[in-house]
């Protein structure tokens, strides 16, 4: 199991809290990363540039960390057929509802957009019944 | 130029973010969400640390009618909740739920994670361009 670390985990929020500022006081946009993303290629071309940029340094990011520190372990317990269905949902959720946890979760909250808490109180509550469901539920031991 | 500049700067930040914070390791994000199990809090203090931040941040960002480099402030006008966000948030929901990734740490993972990393991606961009399919083709 992963051991609770409130501080680390406050400093890396601030991190991201820090991005999103810069991202709207100096650019105007939202740091929403399936937007971000699901955008890179159909926005219009003046659009286009910040969001490549902005992904090229999500990219970088482990590598700069790992020239300071060993980067955490990632632990992938999902199987490959999975991992796919997952990866779909994700993709094609976050799209249709116009926001993942960045977007909604982090930058809609900030704003205190009520569509967002719907969004964010959605997805955070379907997620925690869906890992009961395959925890405790379908793999009770 | 600064467009670029800033922006990859605040990839990096948003990247280091979510590493130091716990959000790139999926046994992290689905110890968060095991509420009955072994719970791990951590990543709501991500929430709290970000949030704190981000609320000053819009608060100032409401009052400018361009962006610092000048540019159109591009805030969400839409307001409504419909069908279509609390759908889109249910599947997001499920699929985060399966596997504890979501777009930010599996992006800021893809040169460091592994196969598993890369297949997530190539299915979360396959979803993303079959909404891109499904509103061209007027089904959704």
């Amino acid at each position: 199991m992963t051991t609770f670390t409130p501080f680390s985990s406050l400093i890396g929020g601030l991190l991201i809290g820090f991005s999103t500022l810069l991202l709207i006081r100096w650019l105007g946009q939202i740091a929403g990363i399936s937007g971000i993303v699901g955008q890179l290629w159909s926005a219009a071309a003046g659009d286009r540039a910040w969001r490549f940029a902005f992904v090229a340094g999500l990219l970088v990011a482990p590598l700069l960390y790992a020239l300071f520190t060993p980067l955490p372990t990632m632990q992938i317990a999902t199987s490959t057929p999975w991992l796919m269905v997952s990866g779909l949902l994700v993709g094609f959720g976050t799209r249709l509802g116009s926001g993942c946890t960045s977007g909604h979760g982090v930058c809609g909250l900030s704003r205190l957009s009520l569509r967002s808490l719907v969004a964010t109180l959605t997805f955070m509550l379907t997620a925690i019944i869906v890992v009961w469901l395959v925890r405790h539920v379908l793999v009770a031991g | 130029m600064m467009v670029i500049v800033i922006a990859l700067l605040a990839g990096v930040i948003f990247g280091l973010g979510l590493i130091v914070g716990g959000m790139t390791n999926p046994a992290k994000v689905l110890a968060f969400l095991d509420i009955s199990g072994d719970w791990d809090p951590s990543l709501a203090f991500v929430m709290m640390g970000a949030i704190a931040v981000g609320f000053f941040a819009f608060k100032a960002a409401a009052k400018q009618s361009r962006s610092l480099l000048g540019l159109a402030m591009q805030l969400p006008a839409s307001k409504q909740i419909d069908r279509k966000l609390v759908i889109g948030a249910l599947l997001f929901g499920a699929g985060w739920g399966l596997a504890g990734f979501c777009p930010g740490p599996v992006v800021a993972s893809l040169l460091v994670g592994g196969s598993a990393v890369w297949l997530f991606v190539a299915s979360m961009l396959a979803g993303m361009a079959l909404h891109t399919l499904a509103v061209r083709r007027g089904w959704l």
